[in-house]
């Protein structure tokens, strides 16, 4: 829990309408400061939505939002003053970049000469200084998207209000533009809330993560948490824990499910009562003979696929159905195919245990 | 054929010999149809980036209005501003009628609509999500206008264009509430069709081609500007 003067935007009771229907109700989020908090969520479930409304854009049909304990929207332009926002589309203006980068500065009134030097600093500080004479209509996606970044700092905001900032650019400029970005955050520490749909870049740059479904708030915590501790089963489906089993549990410690027994060292729930098991793919280790571990499961190998730098299988023992995932070497090594058998091992400490309410 | 020819010469003849009156006249043509462009501009600017942006009840009906303006016959606004400003009517007292003042109200009620339209159309192609980072940045409320204008500034030049187009070549609203009375409220196109009424084709043709040189050079001016390739 983080005391009252490490909050430094406080949400509460928030509706934001869209045709008199609610697309995002909070009760109360605080999102701490210096620190960056990522908003995660799918398609729909309010993010941007929220990103609007602390920029002060959308107007809430309910509910206050502070910075620093006073209404943000007593003086918006103050407030949208003491913030900065990227968003995943560069949204450059059409001029140069140098001028693109000084204008927060020359809307905040800063004397011509103090701006072309925080743009110089800033331009150089993404490694774009050599463009800081072209026009913004001559940039790559890329290119774009570190001008974009640049005049975001360049402001020295407080604030920092990011909405998936990196989905825009191809996968060798989005790493090292993460890179740099994640680099330049911690020498700042402006409050951060980024927007991501990505975990990767949850878990890389959050400090702190917020999960919207459907317009509500369903988890805050660290992201390592919110991914491998999801809150109930919607969440899990969001955070990629494909292994959501329905079982009960059976004694101290362990619970049956679909006829397989597993180990967890998960916070339990009372004996005998439903519970839902969940299991991230890539905690699943694959291995041709068993050993001494706890939760070991033969399976028959289903189905194959590749995934990027993973290869993802389709399990099946009895009833119950896995998905694990393994890095090409491991799976390699296994000479694994259809129909054969296997042993899918689980650490009981990633066996995690949510109340079924169902 | 030959009326036409003599006609382009006594045009050259009197652009040659600097004919006091035709620069008289080319002069007043200017300031009073720059006077209602530039309060065209200042007003209709404004108004069009209020009707890009903002959803009020009865938008829909000022926009159709905007629109019918653009197309609005001269001659009606020239009744109009002539039955405001006539003697006995409600802004008769003023004594504006048959006065430069009466004619840059009038072109400038002629030109308004097309400043709206235009500023209208260009405002609202804008990216409302590049508009929204632009409050986001910190902007006031004129810092979003003025960037606006800024970022739309083609088709904001082509409604300098249009509205000053519409005044420089209206004739009937000039006639009806300017009277086109020698020294005082004459202008180019007023002229030319008093000349040509007396048969002095000549002088109808030459003021013609001042109207139309006029016309182009304020154009090829604005038309550098528009074309500019990179404004930093």
């Amino acid at each position: 829990m983080t005391s009252r003067s490490d909050v430094h935007l406080q949400v509460r009771d928030l509706v934001v309408q869209r045709g008199g229907l609610n697309v995002l109700e909070i009760d109360a989020l605080d999102i701490p400061r210096e620190l960056v908090t990522v908003v995660i969520g799918p398609n729909g479930s309010g993010k941007s939505t929220l990103l609007g409304a602390l920029q002060l854009v959308l107007h809430p049909a309910r509910g206050t939002l502070t910075l620093d304990g006073e209404p943000m929207d007593a003086d918006p332009v103050r407030t949208r003053r003491r913030m900065s926002a990227s968003f995943q589309e560069a949204l450059l203006l059409s001029m140069s970049v140098r001028a693109n980068v000084e204008l927060p500065l020359r809307i905040r009134g800063v004397d011509r000469r103090r701006r072309r030097e925080l743009a110089e600093h800033w331009l150089e500080r993404f490694g774009i200084g050599a463009l800081a004479a072209r026009h913004a209509r001559q940039l790559s996606g890329g290119e774009a998207q570190r001008v974009s970044l640049a005049r975001a700092f360049a402001s020295q905001p407080e604030v920092m209000l990011l909405d998936e900032p990196f989905a825009g650019v191809d996968a060798p400029t989005r790493e090292s533009l993460i890179e740099d970005f994640a680099e330049i955050l911690s020498e700042t520490r402006p409050t951060t809330i980024l927007v991501t749909h990505d975990r990767d870049e949850a878990l890389r740059l959050g400090d702190h993560a917020a999960l919207l479904i459907e317009g509500g708030l369903r988890q805050t915590g660290k992201p390592t948490e919110v991914f491998d501790r999801p809150a109930d089963r919607a969440v899990a489906e969001f955070v990629g824990t494909e292994n959501v089993w329905a079982g009960r549990r059976s004694e101290s410690g362990v619970y049956q499910a679909a006829g397989v027994r597993l180990a967890s060292t998960a916070k339990a729930v009372a004996l005998g009562a439903p519970a839902l098991l969940c299991v991230r793919p890539e905690r699943i280790v694959l291995s041709r003979e068993e050993d001494s571990s706890a939760n070991q499961i033969r399976a028959t190998v289903r189905a194959v696929r590749p995934r990027g730098p993973v290869v993802r299988s389709e399990l099946a023992s009895g009833r119950l159905r896995l998905i694990a995932e393994a890095p090409w070497a491991a799976w390699d090594e296994l000479g694994l195919s259809v129909g054969d058998e296997v042993i899918a091992r689980i650490s009981p400490a990633d066996v995690h245990v949510i109340e079924d309410a169902d | 054929m030959d009326l036409i020819w003599d006609g382009i010469r006594e045009a050259a003849r009197l652009w040659w010999s600097g004919d006091a009156e035709i620069i008289e006249i080319t002069l007043r043509t200017l300031a009073i149809s720059a006077a209602a462009t530039a309060l065209a501009l200042v007003v209709g600017i404004p108004l069009g980036a209020v009707l890009a942006l903002r959803r009020f009840l009865g938008r829909g009906l000022i926009v159709a209005a905007v629109n019918t303006g653009m197309g609005m016959p001269p001659v009606v606004v020239g009744l109009l501003v002539a039955l405001i400003l006539w003697r006995t009517g409600p802004l008769g007292d003023l004594n504006l009628i048959y006065t430069p003042t009466a004619m840059v109200i009038a072109q400038l009620l002629l030109s308004l609509p097309l400043v709206i339209g235009f500023s209208l159309a260009s405002i609202q192609s804008v990216n409302p999500r590049l508009i929204g980072q632009m409050w986001a940045m910190g902007a006031n409320r004129w810092q979003v206008l003025w960037l606006l204008i800024r970022e739309t500034r083609l088709g904001l030049l082509a409604a300098v264009m249009a509205g000053f187009g519409a005044a420089i070549s209206e004739v009937g609203a000039s006639m009806q509430v300017g009277g086109n009375l020698a020294g005082e409220t004459r202008v180019l196109t007023t002229a030319t069709v008093l000349e040509t009424g007396r048969g002095n084709f000549e002088v109808a043709i030459a003021l013609s081609l001042v109207l139309v040189v006029l016309a182009f050079i304020v154009n090829l001016f604005l038309t550098a500007v528009q074309q500019r390739r990179f404004v930093t």
